[in-house]
C-alpha cells in the first residue's frame, strides 16, 4: 500500500518530470540572473547568458557554487529575494568559522514543508499520528523541517527537540507518539532507555524518520527490532533547503529525491564532469523552486549513486543511495557539520600550534568529539589552575565556532604523531 | 630566598613519569625532592634538584615543557608536631599555601619542608617571628 502526498509529482511519468524541471530550470536561471549578482557574475566569467539554459540538458553548463562561495558571499551574497520577502533562516557551520546562512521566503518554507510532508507520508505517516520532533529546533533545520511537514499532512507534531530523554519518554509515552524523529544515534540511544526503563508495552511507535548523520543497515535493523517500527533514512542540506532533499519509502534501497525542487547531477569530484546515472561521484544540487537562496549547482561533497530503477512503492522520483562518503574533510558529529580547519583556526588564534588531533567516537549511541593540542611551552604554567583556566577557555571558544561541546586534551609537545605527508588529523572511530 | 623549583609538564598516561625518571636518572641528575600535582588528563611534576641548570638542559634537550619556579624552604625540627605548629602560624596570619611538600634531606635533627606561598615576604616574616627560617640553596647544598 502506497501513500502518496503530492502523488502528481512523486507517480509523475519521466516525460512530466522533465517537463517541469526544464520549464523550472529555465525561469530559475532568469530569476538568479536578475537577482543575484554574485552567480551571474560567475555566469559572465563562462560567457554564459539564461538564454544558453533552454533545459536539464543545458545545466552542466552552468558554473558550480561550493561552501567557499557561501563563505566569500556571506551573508547576503547569495540572497535571491528582497529581504523584506524572507521569513527564516537557518544555520550551519561553514569552512573556517564563518558559518552558511540560508534564507527562506514564505513560499521557500512552504515547498520545503512539503518535501517533509512527503517524506513523513512514505513513512506511513497520516493526520492520525502523533509526531514526536526529537531534532533540535533552532537554526537546525532539522527540528521546524519535519514539524513544518508534520503540520501539513495534519500529524499532531509535539516539539520536543533534542534531548532530556526522560521527558521524550513520558510524552512518547502518555501521549502514544506514532512515529519518532530525530538522529538514528539519538533513536539508538532512545530505544535503548526503553529496555531498560522497561516501557516497550508502553509506546505506540511504528515508524522513525532519522536522519543528519551517517548509519549503516545493521544500525537500522538495530533500532527497528528494539522499537518495533519501521526505520526511515531521511536526506538533506542547508544549503538546499533541511531534511526533505530525499527521503526513504517502504522498499528502503535509498532515498527518493524531490526532483522536481532540487534537480540533482553526479559529478567526478576531482574533474567536474556530470557521470552517467548509475556512477558513484559528487551529488550536486540544483534549487529549482527556491526564491531567497537559489542555489544552482551546488557540490554538496556528499559521495553517492543515483539511480531510475523503477521503484515497487510506485514513486517515480529518482532515488540515491546513502552518501558513502565526502569528497572533502567535513564531519558530522552529532549531527553538526564539523570541519578540522575550523578547530585549526580556534587552536592558531588561542595560541595553540596547528598540530592537533580530533578523536570522534560514538560512547553510549552519542558521538564525542575530543581535541588533542599539544602545549605551547610559553602557555605552561607550575599552576593547575591556569592550565585548567586555558583549557576551559578553549572549549569554550571550539563551542562558540563549531556549536558543539568538544573535549579538550592538553597532551606533552611533540606527542602527537608528525607524519612525513599528509597529517592524520582526524581519528574517526565510529562503527557505522 | 633563592631556592628554585623546576616545574615540568606531563602528560597523564603510563610510562610518562618512568620516562622523566630514567632521563634524569641517565644524567645522574640529583633529585632532592619530588611532588607532582594532577588532574585526569595531565599532571605537573615538581623537582628540587642538586644541580638546576644541568637538569633544565637535560629536560630542553628532550623536549619537555618546564618553568622554573621560586619557593620558599623552611626548615623544622625533625619531631611530631613541628609542621603543625608552622601550618596554624600560616592559617592565623591568613597566608595561602598553593602547595608544599617535603625534601628528603634531612640535617641535624631538622626537616625541610618546601612552601609555594602567595606572599613570600609575609611568609618569612612571620615564621621570623617564631624563630623559623628560611633556607638558603646553599644551605641545602644545592647548585
Amino acid at each position: 500500500m502506497a501513500n502518496y502526498y503530492q502523488p502528481e509529482i512523486e507517480t509523475a511519468s519521466r516525460e512530466q518530470m522533465l517537463s517541469l524541471q526544464n520549464e523550472r530550470l529555465v525561469k530559475q536561471v532568469q530569476h538568479v540572473w536578475d537577482n543575484v549578482p554574485y552567480y551571474r557574475q560567475k555566469m559572465e566569467e563562462k560567457g554564459l547568458t539564461p538564454d544558453d539554459i533552454k533545459g536539464v540538458a543545458d545545466l552542466h553548463k552552468l558554473p558550480f557554487l561550493t561552501k567557499t562561495d557561501l563563505r566569500d558571499a556571506y551573508p547576503y551574497g547569495l540572497l535571491g529575494a528582497p529581504l523584506a520577502d524572507c521569513v527564516r533562516i537557518h544555520s550551519t557551520s561553514g569552512t573556517t568559522g564563518r558559518r552558511v546562512v540560508a534564507f527562506y521566503t514564505q513560499h521557500d518554507v512552504d515547498l520545503w514543508e512539503d518535501c517533509c510532508a512527503r517524506a513523513i507520508t512514505a513513512a506511513g505517516g497520516t493526520r492520525e499520528d502523533v509526531v514526536q520532533v526529537a531534532y533540535g529546533y533552532g537554526l537546525f533545520t532539522g527540528g521546524f523541517g519535519v514539524h513544518g511537514g508534520a503540520g501539513k499532512v495534519g500529524c499532531l507534531a509535539l516539539p520536543m527537540s533534542s534531548g532530556n530523554t526522560d521527558r521524550q519518554l513520558q510524552f512518547m509515552t502518555d501521549l502514544e507518539s506514532t512515529i519518532l524523529c530525530c538522529t538514528p544515534s539519538y533513536a539508538e540511544y532512545l530505544a535503548e532507555a526503553i529496555e531498560e526503563q522497561g516501557l516497550r508495552d508502553k509506546i505506540k511507535l511504528k515508524a522513525g524518520i532519522f536522519g543528519a548523520e551517517a548509519w549503516s543497515e545493521e544500525m537500522r535493523r538495530d533500532i527497528e527490532i528494539k522499537l518495533g517500527i519501521k526505520a526511515y533514512d531521511i536526506y538533506g542540506l542547508t544549503e538546499t533547503t533541511g531534511p526533505g532533499v530525499a527521503y526513504e519509502c517502504c522498499e528502503q534501497t535509498g532515498m527518493h529525491i524531490n526532483e522536481d525542487h532540487f534537480l540533482p547531477e553526479i559529478i567526478d569530484p576531482d574533474t567536474g564532469e556530470v557521470l552517467p546515472e548509475g556512477e558513484k561521484g559528487e551529488l550536486v544540487f540544483t534549487a529549482l523552486t527556491k526564491q531567497a537562496f537559489p542555489l544552482l549547482r551546488y557540490r554538496t561533497r556528499d559521495i553517492c549513486v543515483l539511480t531510475r530503477k523503477k521503484c515497487s512503492c510506485g514513486r517515480t522520483l529518482i532515488k540515491m543511495s546513502k552518501p558513502m562518503g565526502r569528497s572533502d574533510d567535513m564531519l558530522i558529529v552529532k549531527g553538526v557539520n564539523v570541519f578540522p580547519s575550523q578547530i585549526e583556526t580556534v587552536l592558531l588564534e588561542q595560541g595553540y600550534p596547528a598540530n592537533y588531533q580530533i578523536i570522534v567516537d560514538r560512547v553510549n549511541h552519542s558521538d564525542k568529539l575530543e581535541v588533542l593540542v599539544e602545549m605551547p611551552p610559553d602557555k605552561f604554567s607550575d599552576s593547575l589552575a591556569d592550565i585548567a583556566e586555558q583549557e576551559k577557555n578553549l572549549v569554550e571558544e571550539l563551542k562558540n565556532m563549531l556549536g558543539i561541546y568538544a573535549r579538550v586534551k592538553i597532551v606533552s609537545p611533540k606527542s602527537i604523531i608528525r607524519s612525513e605527508g599528509k597529517a592524520v588529523r582526524v581519528i574517526d572511530k565510529r562503527k557505522i | 630566598m633563592n631556592v628554585h623549583q623546576i616545574s615540568v609538564f606531563l602528560e597523564n598516561r603510563a610510562g610518562q613519569l618512568a620516562e622523566i625518571a630514567a632521563v634524569l636518572a641517565e644524567n645522574h641528575v640529583d633529585l632532592r625532592a619530588i611532588s607532582i600535582a594532577e588532574t585526569a588528563d595531565y599532571g605537573v611534576l615538581r623537582m628540587i634538584v642538586e644541580d638546576a641548570e644541568k637538569a633544565t638542559a637535560i629536560l630542553r634537550d628532550h623536549g619537555y615543557i618546564f618553568s622554573m619556579t621560586p619557593v620558599t624552604v623552611i626548615a623544622v625540627p625533625d619531631q611530631p608536631g613541628a609542621l603543625s605548629l608552622v601550618l596554624t602560624l600560616l592559617a592565623q596570619a591568613q597566608i595561602d599555601i598553593e602547595y608544599m611538600y617535603s625534601l628528603f634531606t634531612h640535617m641535624d635533627g631538622k626537616a625541610y619542608m618546601v612552601f609555594r606561598i602567595s606572599d613570600e615576604e609575609k611568609f618569612i616574616a612571620k615564621l621570623a617571628e617564631h624563630g623559623v627560617h628560611a633556607v638558603s640553596k646553599e644551605e641545602l647544598g644545592l647548585k
